[in-house]
């Protein structure tokens, strides 16, 4: 497998202050990538690093094109959905649209109206809620309809920044599997940081685990499930 | 009783023009988040650019056209040259630039028109379009123009891609470039619409107030004290509070002896004020909070 | 949970409202006597008409400190300064032209005035933020010639007329022009009412001040009455203007009502971003810039002296966002740096 995202000695800062000191790591294609760390370990840093959120330097791939310089927005327009912590809800914006401000970059808008209802497809509730101020949705609610905006992008990469954040365990598990399904069925690479390490290694083929900014292990999901110590240690489960 | 509604009837053709000029500052505020100082000189020049076109020999509805469109680039090329460098930095240093911005136009003007005034040409002619003739056809042309601005900015806003980026980028810039949205187009494309709609309004007021480098500075307050009583975030509560606050002022400067007539802006201070205190949203705006 | 010390990071970061610290070049002592000794010979040095309008940059100092204690130290905006600048200046002219008051009684009562009016508008004016504050003090600037021109006040005011007062002399024989006298007079409350904001600044009430201006809620939390004290920081900002206002009238010798126009409220504001929000020495950078920029860009030329004025404000604030303080703050650090090697 080729690495869809790649990315070397990864730098960033908040100002003066350092965050992240030079992590590399890879997400392949139509692969599943999780960080995984405590808090302040730099997880959520690293995926704004990645969509040029914060200032970075380094050297990051994407689809073999070099996107380190680039915007944000031209970044989400090569097809990389962010769900960025806290969910970044248009909280004035109803529902709909919402989920058409996910699509708003692409062309071919016949297929948009068809990924509209693929979308409700997933989450039927949001179809229920679509003339819906935004901000009235429950935190759970606002989790689907974030999720959905990104798929509305048909992204070849999601970053997904705690998904399972909020929301109550039957949600959370069919999340999981809504994710899966986007993984295996429709070829979404995903890299995703999470709380709840059990479930993001079942979902990952590949994991990486950060601590104040530096990767200090990396391996197989499999490899790091199956390792007591490292579970024991860092991911305590 | 008669007199009373004739009066209001006279108000509501001065409270067009307000409720011009305050759709034109409401439009800005959404789309940058500032309440523009410079808004009135920026419609001034306009103005100008127009009176300038019709004297060179262009008919009315070229130069109106023409101007529109050149105030547009106008706007767009400010926030590219002018704001688009100091975007990050403190609220106050936006004022000082708008301060500096209100002094290079009102200067500029008075430089190539000089500082007498002007008659400016309107197209709807000024017969009395009723008998008692409180409202006449340019008051009514220019009503029609506000309303015709309001459906068009509601049909954009609502009904468009690019008017959900715009909503989108003013509301969570930050969300916005995650979609993929080039905030800072949105922004530039905001002032454009923002210079255009001022330009519009300054064309339909200077047939009324007579053209000249000063003559927005009581206009502007009124039309802030509209789009206040309005609410700062609905343009269709600034036409309805810039035609109220015409209402007001009529009659205060009729049945209220000498205050009415010779402290005309201390009434739209004395409306700013009492607005912001007891419903500071206005009537039909959302509460904004903290965002200057 | 999602990381917090990253949030706080940013939040370091990024602060709410972007200040100055204090560059410590100019609150050194021996920089500061300097500068009092240049001010104390310079009307000696120069011309008459230089010396009344350094005495007029005195002045708008004081203005431009009392705008700097309300915006920034308690970050509170007002386009309205000029209101209270007309007040303190009518107040002085009125006192001197009916009732024959001495000149320098009439400071106190200004600014006394001018708190109470301050302290009033700011009551209402407590409930708004940012830009609806920016709106109502608009407002009031804007009226306020208005008010000034009319009739019912025409006895005291002087209508459209306005006021005019006669210059003081030297008391006690001293051997100085009326210029210089006024110079010396003006310099010495600037020296004070410098002094007395500095102080302010530093006690526990101006550090609830700076509270409420960073974090409202933490302040509350923390026992300060808000109301209270952005309602005595509007008055005591205001006195600062009065005070100013009425120093002008006896300067100038004259008030009319289009001399205090919302013109004068943007003079101050300018004169506040360009020597430094937040920094209180940054005010005679401030009063030196509004007084002789717009003489020296109606040098450079008559027609379009306001486009040079505004083009200048404009890259100024390209050039030194931070005003002043800015560039005395890295003029320091480069001296020290140099130092030390």
């Amino acid at each position: 497998m080729t690495a869809l995202l790649d990315v070397y000695g990864l730098h960033a800062s908040y100002g003066p202050t350092r965050v992240l000191h030079g992590l590399s790591f890879s997400v392949s294609d139509r692969g599943v990538t999780t960080l995984l760390g405590g808090n302040g370990a730099g997880k959520t840093t690293t995926l704004r690093a990645i969509c040029g959120m914060v200032a970075r330097t380094g050297e990051i791939t994407f689809a073999g094109q070099t996107i380190t310089r680039s915007s944000t927005e031209h970044i989400a327009r090569l097809g990389v959905a962010h769900v960025p912590d806290g969910r970044g809800t248009f909280t004035r914006l109803t529902v709909e649209e919402n989920l058409e401000l996910g699509a708003i970059t692409r062309r071919d808008r016949n297929d948009v109206v068809d990924d509209l209802e693929r979308v409700f497809g997933y989450f039927p509730v949001l179809q229920k809620r679509r003339g819906q101020q935004a901000g009235t949705l429950s935190g759970g609610e606002q989790q689907m309809l974030a999720i959905g905006r990104a798929l509305m992008l048909r992204p070849r990469l999601m970053l997904l920044d705690e998904p399972s954040f909020g929301l109550a365990p039957r949600l959370v598990h069919e999340l999981f599997d809504i994710l899966t399904t986007l993984n295996k069925r429709e070829g979404v690479s995903l890299l995703l940081v999470e709380q709840n390490a059990a479930l993001a290694l079942e979902l990952a083929d590949h994991a990486y685990l950060l601590e104040t900014g530096r990767i200090v292990f990396s391996g197989a999901a499999r490899e790091i499930r199956e390792d007591e110590k490292i579970r024991r240690s860092y991911l305590g489960y | 009783m008669e007199l009373l509604l004739q009066q209001i009837l006279a108000g509501l053709a001065t409270g067009t023009i307000y409720a011009c000029i305050a759709l034109a500052i409401v439009m800005t505020y959404q789309a940058i988040g500032h309440l523009n100082f410079a808004q009135g000189e920026m419609a001034m020049f306009s103005t100008f650019i127009a009176w300038q076109l019709t004297q060179w020999g262009a008919p009315y509805w070229v130069a109106f056209f023409v101007t529109v469109a050149v105030s547009f680039a106008g706007g767009v090329l400010i926030e590219l040259i002018v704001l688009r460098p100091i975007q990050h930095a403190p609220v106050l240093s936006h004022v000082a630039v708008f301060i500096g911005l209100l002094a290079i136009l009102n200067s500029l003007a008075g430089f190539l028109w000089d500082f007498n005034v002007k008659p400016f040409p309107t197209p709807f002619g000024t017969a009395p379009l009723f008998a008692n003739g409180f409202i006449d056809a340019h008051q009514a042309g220019m009503i029609a123009v506000t309303l015709f601005l309001l459906a068009f900015l509601y049909v954009f806003f609502r009904f468009t891609r690019v008017g959900l980026a715009m909503r989108a980028a003013a509301h969570d810039p930050v969300s916005a470039r995650l979609v993929g949205i080039r905030v800072g187009w949105m922004t530039a494309l905001g002032w454009g619409m923002a210079a255009a709609i001022g330009a519009i309004a300054g064309m339909m007021i200077a047939p009324v107030v007579f053209l000249e480098p000063n003559m927005m500075l009581g206009v502007l307050l009124y039309g802030f004290a509209g789009a206040v009583l309005g609410g700062l975030t609905s343009p269709a509560g600034a036409v309805i509070g810039g035609l109220i606050v015409g209402v007001i002022e009529n009659l205060a400067g009729t049945f209220i002896p000498v205050i009415g007539g010779e402290l005309k802006l201390t009434i739209a201070l004395a409306i700013i004020v009492v607005v912001l205190v007891m419903k500071p949203q206005g009537l039909l705006g959302r509460p904004v909070l903290h965002r200057v | 949970m999602p990381a917090p010390s990253e949030e706080m990071m940013e939040a370091i970061a990024e602060p709410a409202v972007p200040e100055v610290s204090a560059p410590r070049l100019v609150g050194h002592r021996s920089v500061i006597f300097a500068t009092l000794a240049i001010a104390l010979v310079l009307p000696f040095l120069v011309q008459s008409f230089l010396t009344f309008q350094l005495t007029l940059v005195l002045v708008y100092a004081i203005a431009i400190i009392g705008l700097n204690l309300l915006t920034g130290f308690n970050g509170q905006f007002s386009l309205g300064h000029s209101a209270f600048y007309a007040l303190g200046a009518y107040v002085a002219a009125m006192l001197m032209d009916k009732v024959n008051f001495p000149y320098a009684a009439t400071l106190p009562v200004a600014g006394i005035a001018c708190f109470v009016f301050g302290f009033l508008f700011g009551l209402p004016a407590l409930r708004l933020e940012g830009v609806y504050l920016a709106l109502a003090t608009f407002a009031l600037a804007v009226a306020t010639p208005q008010i000034l021109k009319l009739s019912p006040l025409e006895y005291w005011t002087g209508g459209v007329q306005g006021i005019v007062i006669s210059k003081p002399d030297a008391p006690y024989g001293l051997p100085l022009t009326q210029d210089q006298w006024l110079y010396f007079f003006t310099l010495l409350v600037t020296v004070i009412m410098t002094l007395l904001a500095h102080n302010l600044v530093a006690s526990r009430t101006g550090r609830a001040m700076m509270a409420i201006r960073d974090n409202p809620t933490a302040a509350r939390s923390m026992g300060i009455n808000i109301a209270l004290y952005k309602s005595l920081t509007f008055g005591v900002s205001a006195l600062y203007t009065g005070v100013a206002g009425a120093l002008g009238a006896i300067v100038v010798q004259f008030v009319a009502p289009d001399s205090f126009t919302f013109f004068l409220s943007i003079t101050l504001l300018v004169g506040l971003v360009v020597g430094g929000v937040g920094w209180i020495p940054g005010a005679f950078f401030g009063g030196a810039f509004v007084l002789f920029v717009p003489n020296f860009a109606e040098s450079i030329s008559k027609g379009l002296s306001g486009a040079v004025y505004g083009v200048m404000i404009i890259l100024l604030i390209f050039m030194l966002p931070t005003g002043a303080a800015g560039l005395v703050r890295a003029v320091t650090q480069r001296l020290r740096g140099q130092n030390i090697r």
